[in-house]
Parts: structure tokens; C-alpha cells; sequence
């Protein structure tokens, strides 16, 4: 981990992306106190942490790693415990405080059933409950749709986009770049654990260099038709020659590749995916751990 | 994170038992407990019905207090005690006291309460304040139970001392609140070893059953004269000194040691708990 600085404005949902393995979690473990760094020191919301932790944690709801509650008590029950446990917590509106917890994530029916019966998006949502059960500054959410089947990271997703169309701050922890398409306004992409990029999904976007891509029986032809205007990273797949636009235009390349007699079945350019450019970024597949 | 303006008031921390209260429902709430005290409180009651049944007295280890049972059902419950001293008690403490931070740990309840915040210290406060009190729960329940059973079956009166004497029954039963309280001490000895040990891994059955080897060890060495030297510090060696309260007069000074060992007891492992846990990296 190494001088990471994540700045989430207010109200907005900030995707925490990186591969397995890049200190996401890691670096959400050390902002709840629970490591320690080996060397140095960190804050969150500008307060040292863990001197600072009693005054700064009860404004920040978190799920970190997965649901973890008792199986043998209920959903209310185990929510009952996490409040009785929280100093700053008035024990008059504990018993609202949850069960409007419970309503909010869609649990109020299934508030007395024990933890053991609930699914695994039950689960889920029962920990962003025992996030909601104060008003928060920022709500940490690591990894909130993994190992759900579709239908639960359906509900989760819809939850955290209805949160923060409430006005929640959210650090969204994810190795999902769907999820962050989906969800995020913000990003920032670790890998090996640093903060490699960090911007409004929206600015990514438009820095991302677009793409030109060549649809024909002869790709080689074509590749050397790019090659030859200027453009760089030229790729040969089946069918298909692509490479970065730069400052090219593309009119001049149609017409290029017509001279030269390759026959164009389809000519694109095209904005990288979100993919194409965190693989830039991080410089390597997605999926793979850093 | 810099510049941040906070937008909600600095939270006012309050002093509650809520969370300690909490902790015990936890610990009572438990089916998996309830079996153990019925374990517990099935005892006395097996010891009450047999000597009924078969009549004489039976034989025991420590103050043999089976001989007396018939005369004054009183002593079911001492005899309960005595015989579930060594063994189960151990257990039942040595389960509740290894499960207490493992076994959030083990669950992963464990970050979740770090990131409450619950101060560490405070954590382990209220795990060893729920050990204590399940400690002399125990006591006072084995000790219930045969007293009921064996008032029931054997009836009350004068209570015959171990050193002859007779007492009336209200200071008999005074003397086995004695007995409860220093059994519970002896236990809480205990407990705040399997805090310790629960504090140094995520796995609660181990905790569990490493407080009860030592616990046996415990025992062992104390019935090794070679090492007599050592049978002072022994965790167990002043357990059975319970004895001295149904003595006349009651010698508070063969007390003392018991006491004193079970004070540095906790004193040491709870210190060690704090050093071990106040510190230690949570990735369960």
C-alpha cells in the first residue's frame, strides 16, 4: 500500500476498482482500524485513524468482506446487537432506528427469521441495514455484490443506486467494472496497491483514446494501411485490423484502405470500453490478481 | 481523505450497559448453552435421586461430603459441586470463555464491532465481564439445584460442620453462598485464561479445548509430589480450599491464598489478553 489518497465528494458514489488482490480491501481494513500499516500513518474523513477512530467511525456505516453476523439470531436481533454495541447510539430509537434499517433494505418481513435462513442477498442486505442504522458521513461498501446469484446483485445494486440518489456518500469497493458503469459517478483504480487513476467516470471516459477498427478477409493489408497513416498500436485479429485513431481522420482512412485494395466490409471507430481502459491502466488483464 | 467538511455533529458517546446486556443475551440466549447448564444442573440432581434411591453414603473426592446427604439434603448441593469441580465446571467456563473472542472472530462478527467503533479495551471488558458472570452462574446453579433436590428429598435442619459442630440452617446456607462465591472466583481464574487464549486464534472449539488441557494439567501436576515446589502456582491447587468455609470458625486466612492466586490469575491473563488483542491485525 502506498500513499493512497481517495477523495470522495459528497453525495457521490465512488467505485473502488481494482483486481483481486490490489489492496482494496486492505486499504478499507486499515480506514476502519482494523490493520495497522507497517509504516506510516492514514486518515479518513481528515482524522487520524485509529487515535481518531471512536469520534469518526460512528459517522461511517461499512460492510467490509461479506455479511458476518450470529446464525442463531435473527436479522433484528443481530442488528439489536451491533446498535447496543454502538456508544453513540440513542438505546429510546434503537428498536425504530432498526426496524426502519430493516425496511429500508426490504428485510421488515423477514426481520424475525434467524440470520442462519437467510439467502445470501438477504445476507448481503442485511449488512448495509446494519450500515443505515445511524445517519452516516460515508457508507463503505466492499464488494456488496459478490458470490450473489443475479437476482441479489440486482436488489443490491438497485439499493445502493437508490441510497445514493438519496444523497449517501458511497465508497463502492468492486473488481466489477459493470457494476461500476452501472452504479458509479466517481472512480479510482488500484493496482498493486496504488491509486493508479482517480476521476469522475464521466472525465475517464473522454480522456479514453478512441479506437478504429477494420472489418475485412485481408487484415494484414489493412494493418499495413494503418501502419502506414501513422497510427499506433495496430492489432491483427480474425477478420479484423484495429488500432488507436490519434489524430488521424478517419474519412482519409476509408479512402486509404480503398486505394490500396483491401476490401472494407465495415469500419468503425469506436470509444473503448471501461475495460479497455483500466487493462491500459493497470496493464494487464482485469480478472487477473496484481 | 483531506478536506472534508463534516456535516453531522461530533457524536456524543454515552455510558451504557447496553452492550455488556447485550452479551449476555448472547451467552443465555444460546440453545447450544442451555444444553450445557442443563448438563450442569443435571448433576446434583442425578447425585440427590441415587442417593435416595440407593441409600448410604457414596464416596468422593475432597471433603466427602456424601456421607452427610442423607442426614441434610444441604449437602447435595456441596456434593454436586465437589463432584463437578474438576471436570465440568472447567468445561462449561473453558466453552463460554474460548468462544468470546474466537468466536466472533471465527464468525467475522469480530470486524463488525471493531468498526462500530467498540474500543478494544471496552470489547474485551464486556467479554470478560459476560465469562464472570456466567462463572458464577454456574456455581450458584449447580449449588440451586441440589439444594431444592435435596431439600425436597431429604429435608433441611441442622447443618453438621466438617469439623463436628452444628450450625442452624440459615447460617448453612450462608456458608454455601461462601462456597458459590469461591468456587465463582476460582472460575473467573480460569476465565480470564481462556480470554487470553481466545484472543490468539479465530477458532472458538480450540480456544475451548486448550483452556480445558491446561486446566487438566493443572490438575495432574498437582498430584505429582516431585514438583511440590510448583503446586502453589498451579491455576487449580486452592480450588477445593472451599472446605475451609464449613470449618468452625471459619479460617478466612487458608482462604487468602486461593483468593490472592485467583486475583493474580486474572490480573496476568487479562493484562496478556490486552497485549495481545489491543494491537492485533483483524483480517477474520
Amino acid at each position: 500500500m502506498n500513499a493512497i489518497d481517495l477523495a470522495v465528494p459528497r453525495g457521490a458514489v465512488y467505485g473502488f476498482l481494482g483486481p483481486n488482490g490490489s489492496g482494496k480491501t486492505t486499504t478499507i481494513r486499515m480506514l476502519l482500524g482494523l490493520v495497522r500499516p507497517t509504516g506510516g500513518t492514514h486518515a479518513l474523513l481528515g482524522r487520524p485513524i485509529p487515535a481518531a477512530a471512536a469520534s469518526v467511525l460512528p459517522r461511517v456505516g461499512a460492510l467490509v468482506e461479506g455479511p458476518a453476523f450470529h446464525l442463531y439470531l435473527s436479522g433484528r436481533d443481530n442488528l439489536r446487537r451491533l446498535d447496543a454495541a454502538d456508544r453513540t447510539a440513542d438505546p429510546a430509537t434503537a428498536d425504530a432506528r432498526v426496524a426502519a434499517a430493516l425496511d429500508r433494505v426490504g428485510l421488515a418481513a423477514a426481520a424475525r427469521k434467524r440470520y442462519r435462513a437467510y439467502s445470501l442477498g438477504m445476507r448481503q442486505r442485511l449488512a448495509i441495514a446494519s450500515a443505515l442504522l445511524a445517519p452516516r458521513e460515508l457508507l463503505i461498501l466492499d464488494e456488496p455484490t459478490n458470490g450473489l446469484d443475479p437476482q441479489g446483485t440486482r436488489e443490491v445494486r438497485a439499493l445502493v443506486t437508490a441510497l445514493a440518489a438519496e444523497g449517501a456518500t458511497v465508497l463502492l469497493s468492486t473488481h466489477l467494472l459493470a457494476e461500476v458503469e452501472q452504479v458509479c459517478t466517481h472512480v479510482g483504480v488500484m493496482h498493486r496497491g496504488r491509486l493508479v487513476a482517480q476521476s469522475p467516470l464521466t472525465t475517464l471516459r473522454e480522456g479514453a483514446a478512441p479506437l478504429v477498427r477494420v472489418e475485412t478477409d485481408r487484415p494484414e493489408d489493412a494493418a499495413r494501411v494503418l501502419r502506414d497513416h501513422g497510427l499506433a498500436s495496430v492489432a491483427v485479429e480474425a477478420g479484423a485490423a484495429t488500432a488507436l485513431l490519434g489524430p488521424a481522420a478517419p474519412e482519409k482512412l476509408v479512402v486509404g484502405l480503398v486505394e490500396d485494395g483491401v476490401p472494407v466490409r465495415g469500419f468503425a471507430v469506436l470509444a473503448p470500453s471501461l475495460e479497455e481502459t483500466f487493462v491500459a491502466l493497470t496493464g494487464e488483464g482485469f480478472d487477473v490478481s496484481g | 481523505m483531506s478536506a472534508v467538511d463534516l456535516t453531522l455533529p461530533v457524536p456524543r458517546r454515552r455510558v451504557s450497559t447496553r452492550f455488556f446486556r447485550s452479551e449476555l443475551r448472547l451467552i443465555f440466549g444460546r440453545r447450544r448453552n442451555w444444553v450445557g447448564l442443563a448438563t450442569l444442573a443435571a448433576v446434583p440432581l442425578v447425585i440427590a435421586i441415587a442417593t435416595r434411591v440407593a441409600g448410604g453414603p457414596g464416596g468422593g473426592e475432597g471433603p466427602d461430603f456424601f456421607a452427610y446427604i442423607t442426614d441434610n439434603g444441604l449437602f447435595v448441593a456441596l456434593a454436586a459441586l465437589t463432584v463437578e469441580l474438576p471436570l465440568f465446571l472447567p468445561i462449561a467456563v473453558a466453552a463460554i470463555a474460548g468462544d468470546s473472542v474466537a468466536g466472533e472472530a471465527n464468525v467475522g462478527t469480530l470486524r463488525y464491532l471493531l468498526a462500530v467503533p467498540v474500543a478494544r479495551a471496552r470489547l474485551l471488558a464486556v467479554k470478560y465481564a459476560g465469562v464472570v458472570v456466567f462463572a458464577f452462574a454456574v456455581s450458584f446453579l449447580v449449588a440451586t439445584v441440589g439444594l431444592v433436590a435435596g431439600l425436597a428429598l431429604f429435608g433441611g435442619g441442622a447443618v453438621t460442620l466438617l469439623s463436628g459442630t452444628q450450625v442452624g440452617m440459615a447460617e448453612g446456607l450462608l456458608r454455601l453462598f461462601g462456597v458459590c462465591v469461591y468456587i465463582g472466583v476460582c472460575l473467573c481464574a480460569l476465565g480470564a485464561v481462556g480470554l487470553f487464549v481466545s484472543t490468539l486464534t479465530e477458532q472458538p472449539m480450540g480456544a475451548a479445548i486448550a483452556v480445558i488441557m491446561l486446566t487438566l494439567a493443572s490438575f495432574v501436576l498437582d498430584q505429582i509430589p516431585q514438583v511440590a515446589w510448583l503446586h502453589p502456582y498451579l491455576l487449580t491447587h486452592h480450588w477445593t480450599d472451599f472446605g475451609e468455609l464449613l470449618r468452625d470458625p471459619v479460617s478466612l486466612s487458608a482462604l487468602r491464598p486461593g483468593l490472592l492466586s485467583a486475583a493474580a490469575y486474572v490480573l496476568i491473563f487479562l493484562s496478556a489478553a490486552w497485549a495481545r488483542f489491543g494491537s492485533r491485525d483483524v483480517t477474520s
